[in-house]
């Protein structure tokens, strides 16, 4: 076998927002085995979680993450309200829906600028962020902040949207939609962006049930898996929508999967605010009075796929166990396949399609190589703080 | 005015290091850059290598597998050279600071100049605060 050269992109590289590494291990100009190695970002969520009380723990979850900083509330919160058996009103549910939805149309732009700066089009980068920024008003607008929105609690949202800013939101998404008019077209018509993306970084439908990816991930490669159809909560039972996908399982693909949700996402934001016309004012929030002890599991669609809350509850007004798994968790693992016999230069773009989220996927202390079965991290400190969390977990468990 | 002070006064190239962050301050130091913001106009460009900068922008909380990165990188940076911990867990540590992986604020670990506080900042409080920072 002949000697492979090792590229290391990261931990901290210009190519990425957020401090992660991975090993290229390279033939020539072709990608032969990838490595990753996390942890740059731990900062023991889960262990944080037990500290603080209900009302609190959104705040956390809200910070796993900035750009799904609705998603992991949204899951929290289907977890919390199905342990205490509670049925919030329908102008909450319409109200969750929209922030999810807005949130997905600022990740999926944010998504398709990276990509268009990754493939070399500074262009598409600028004007997807450009378009972007409307979104973010909205937001703050709605709000109060552009990122973390702090909107959710256990029984309802935090602020109603009053019916008078109902038509500057519908304003907004119908500028949003001329201008994602102009971005995909921009995107699915140029023959260097098909030449770079169409046939690299393939995933099959196998591969997708092999390593159980989600999201937009999943349905490219024509796996037609969204929780929102699957597992429906808030107003999504309500209104009309499709789940997209597509059979090549390529990075134009998941462009295109992209591209086509935001129209989705669009409409049930449209539909969503034809819903809270209907509902009366003010009525966003039912009593919750304790939540009894119990488990329950919550799940949300985010932008980049399936969010997963595990709660256990003893009873007392803090969760006793809280267990996050975020969808690049899973989605990060298909590098494996998508990204080895790739050239360099097509590894960057692919690793970049699946649009891994690194703040949310940490939540695990020590990795361990496939391979050699030695470990990666040799954080000490970090692996014995985590043995010590797995003793406490069974004291308060028992 | 000194000449280290003279050479700070345009064209500040930042290099970023993002710690054990949300992301929510990282996508908002991009967003000062793109259209809306533009802070390339005054010369501020984002660089790949510390050795190339004038300033390193930290945000996140630094934990502890991340703070002899930081240290390191610091150790690499040209001197003179602007630190600006960017964001409430770059300031203090935030909702993080309670965290069993948490190695300290920013400014237990390497000198800084600036602090910009927010969760996230928004970015016109980035750029007032580099501003700031320009006008020494």
């Amino acid at each position: 076998m002949s000697r492979k050269t090792l590229i290391p992109i990261g931990p901290y590289h210009p190519l990425q927002e957020e401090p992660e590494l991975f090993k290229l291990y390279c033939d020539g100009e072709i990608v032969r085995d990838i490595k990753w190695e996390t942890g740059y970002n731990h900062r023991g969520i889960e262990k944080l979680s037990e500290s603080k009380t209900y009302d609190q723990v959104f705040f956390l979850v809200e910070r796993i993450c900035g750009i799904c900083s609705t998603s992991h509330p949204f899951a929290f919160a289907n977890a919390v309200e199905e342990i205490a058996g509670i049925e919030i009103t329908d102008r909450a549910k319409y109200i969750r829906s929209i922030i999810g939805e807005l949130e997905r149309i600022h990740s999926h732009l944010l998504w398709v600028g990276l990509a268009g700066h990754f493939l070399g089009y500074n262009t598409v980068f600028m004007w997807a962020w450009k378009y972007r920024e409307p979104v973010l008003d909205l937001f703050e607008m709605i709000t109060g902040n552009r990122n973390s929105y702090a909107m959710f609690k256990v029984g309802g949202v935090r602020r109603d949207i009053e019916n008078s800013k109902i038509e500057s939101i519908r304003k907004v998404m119908s500028d949003v939609k001329k201008k994602t008019d102009l971005l995909a077209g921009a995107v699915m018509d140029d023959p260097v962006i098909h030449a770079r993306t169409k046939g690299v970084g393939i995933l099959t439908k196998q591969d997708v049930m092999d390593f159980a990816a989600v999201g937009p991930t999943a349905r490219a490669s024509g796996v037609a898996i969204d929780v929102r159809k699957d597992d429906p909560y808030a107003a999504y039972p309500l209104v009309n929508w499709k789940v997209i996908t597509a059979t090549e399982g390529d990075v134009f693909a998941k462009a295109q999967v992209r591209l086509l949700e935001m129209y989705e996402s669009i409409s049930i934001i449209e539909q969503c605010l034809e819903g809270l016309k209907k509902e009366k004012e003010g009525e966003i929030n039912v009593k919750v009075k304790e939540i009894p002890a119990g488990m329950a599991t919550g799940r949300a669609e985010a932008p980049r796929g399936e969010v997963f809350h595990f709660v256990v509850s003893d009873g007392s007004n803090s969760p006793a166990r809280h267990k996050i798994r975020a969808p690049s968790y899973v989605n990060i693992a298909t590098f494996r396949k998508s990204c080895i016999g790739q050239t360099i230069a097509d590894a960057t773009i692919t690793l970049a399609a699946v649009d891994p989220c690194y703040c949310c996927t940490e939540r695990l202390a020590t990795a361990y190589d496939f391979d050699s079965g030695e470990k990666i991290m040799n954080a000490r400190e970090l692996i014995n703080m985590s043995v010590e969390k797995t003793a406490e977990i069974r004291k308060t468990i028992r | 005015m000194g000449f280290k002070d003279f050479c700070f006064r345009k064209s500040l190239w930042v290099f970023h290091f993002g710690g054990a962050s949300c992301n929510n301050c990282d996508i908002e130091i991009l967003d000062c850059l793109t259209p809306r913001h533009d802070l390339e106009r005054f010369g501020i460009l984002l660089v790949g290598s510390i050795r190339h900068a004038d300033v390193l922008l930290v945000n996140g909380s630094i934990n502890q597998r991340d703070k002899e990165r930081l240290i390191e990188i610091y150790n690499q940076a040209p001197k003179p050279i602007k630190v600006v911990a960017i964001g409430a867990c770059g300031c203090t540590g935030g909702i993080f600071a309670e965290g069993m992986t948490f190695a300290g604020p920013v400014d237990k670990i390497i000198p800084v100049d600036a602090y910009i506080p927010g969760c996230p900042p928004k970015p016109e409080a980035i750029i007032a605060g580099i501003v700031k920072l320009a006008k020494g």
